[in-house]
């Protein structure tokens, strides 16, 4: 298939930016979305350009490198997919597609189409994880008895991959689904109760200093987010941060 | 609490979706008390004489009501406010009716039309209440106020577009409020969320037959 293709350009953090046009021809429909990309640089590196930046690493859909919002969608048309899981049949030859950064006040754009999503990781260090004794006298896992249905509902928050999805698609750049998640995972386990009630306000706090905007339930996260996460995580943080903020002595 | 509870994104929500809670049972108690206009005459003045009289009613339920709509639509922008500028820079293509409901992208525009509705219907009503208890302390007649005001075509147009909007509000507002308090629940969301879409097409749907039973009685 033959297409064009309107791919953001932006130099580095300060440059302004713009949209580029390439035309791109021979695409096989079973190649991904990143193969497509692949295609476009070694074009663009004969023909003596500049090649498009973008993340990616596993290309297995896991690891949530690939932060392109293709055609007015995180990810792309397809649902419960990453890029790299994005296969070209989801187009139409001759069609026009629109390659952008995420975009977030809280996720600069670095170069092209690569977004700084640090402020994922310094919500997860204000409160996204446990402390655990790791002297070797750590206690197997195991011998803590967890009820499956539990198991199962940690599990489901904890299949989030970080990779922004949620962010770039709500209206309001909200993170709660992310947070929402990662603040879960923990709640439904033993290990995760001792932190429960800082971990949500300072994660919370967090989210709010990195600039994202507030959670108005459109959902359109839950539907664009390649894991599936539910919007029942969010109303579970709430309701975590309720309790928690309510009996804090701080 | 280690800060107001309106300093954070969470806490905002929660207070967003309590004034809403209680709008929304405001706006059902409004609403038996004007279809008692349909039913009796006397019975709607009598009600009526007793909201605008009760000093219990008067001076403590009115201004938390009052305070509620404020607060709701103060908040409601300021948290608009903020949501755009957490995107500086829009995307050159963007699809959001692909993953949101439009009621649910678009509560500022449907908020602001009910807002503007208020307005309205407060220089329609309620002060011409407030002078005739508390300045002119002359008698009003409740029932005759209203059947006058939805006598005219214009008006009784202009608050059924304002029902609609109340209604595509509500259509998201209701089950969205469950959810900002932290309930969501495999069993019950569901029913809830039916048991929003009919509150908000019966309840603006109620309102609307009111003024039009007394356009079509002023015929």
């Amino acid at each position: 298939m033959n297409l064009t293709l309107k791919v953001w350009r932006q130099k580095d953090a300060k440059d302004k930016g713009g949209l580029e046009t390439y035309q791109i021809k021979e695409v096989s429909e079973h190649s991904s979305f990143l193969e497509m990309l692949d295609m476009l640089n070694e074009q663009l590196i004969n023909e003596g350009k500049e090649p498009v930046a973008f993340d990616h690493d596993c290309r297995e859909g896991i690891c949530g490198m690939c932060s392109l919002y293709i055609n007015g969608e995180a990810h792309g048309p397809d649902r419960g997919v990453t890029t790299c899981q994005l296969h070209m049949r989801m187009f139409k030859d001759g069609d026009t597609i629109f390659i952008e950064p995420f975009r977030s006040k809280a996720f600069p754009v670095l170069k092209d189409l690569i977004v700084d999503r640090g402020s994922f990781e310094r919500i997860q260090q204000a409160g996204g994880f446990i402390s655990v004794n790791t002297s070797g006298n750590t206690q197997d896992a195991n011998a803590l008895p967890i009820a499956k249905p539990m198991a199962d509902k940690a599990m489901d928050a904890a299949t989030c991959i970080g990779c922004g999805a949620c962010v770039a698609t709500c209206k309001n750049s909200s993170a709660m689904l992310f947070v929402a998640a990662k603040v879960s995972q923990f709640s439904y386990l033993p290990q995760g109760q001792i932190e429960r009630k800082e971990r949500v306000l300072n994660m919370v706090e967090q989210m709010d200093k990195e600039g994202f905007g507030n959670c108005t339930n459109t959902g359109a996260c839950e539907v664009e987010c390649p894991k599936g996460i539910s919007l029942e995580f969010i109303a579970r943080m709430n309701s975590e941060y309720l309790s928690a903020s309510i009996k804090s002595e701080n | 609490m280690s800060k107001g509870i309106s300093s954070t994104s969470v806490g905002r929500k929660v207070l967003m979706a309590l004034s809403g809670f209680f709008l929304m049972f405001f706006l059902l108690q409004h609403l038996l008390i004007n279809m008692l206009s349909i039913i009796s005459v006397d019975a709607f003045n009598e009600v009526s004489e007793f909201m605008g009289t009760n000093p219990l009613i008067q001076f403590a339920l009115q201004p938390v009501l009052f305070f509620g709509i404020i607060f709701h639509l103060i908040m409601g922008m300021r948290l608009e406010l903020q949501n755009r500028k957490a995107r500086p820079i829009q995307y050159a293509m963007n699809k959001p009716s692909e993953n949101a409901s439009w009621m649910s992208r678009n509560m500022i525009i449907t908020g602001v039309m009910i807002m503007l509705f208020m307005a309205l219907h407060m220089v329609d009503f309620f002060l011409p209440t407030i002078n005739a208890h508390y300045i002119t302390h002359e008698h009003l007649d409740s029932f005759g106020m209203v059947a006058a005001k939805f006598a005219n075509p214009v008006y009784v147009g202009i608050y059924l577009v304002a029902f609609v909007f109340l209604a595509l509000h509500l259509m998201h507002g209701f089950q969205s409020a469950f959810q900002s308090v932290g309930f969501n629940h495999k069993k019950y969301t569901p029913t809830l969320k039916k048991l929003g879409t009919l509150y908000a097409i019966l309840v603006p749907l109620g309102y609307a037959i009111v003024a039009i039973f007394h356009f079509v009685n002023s015929l």
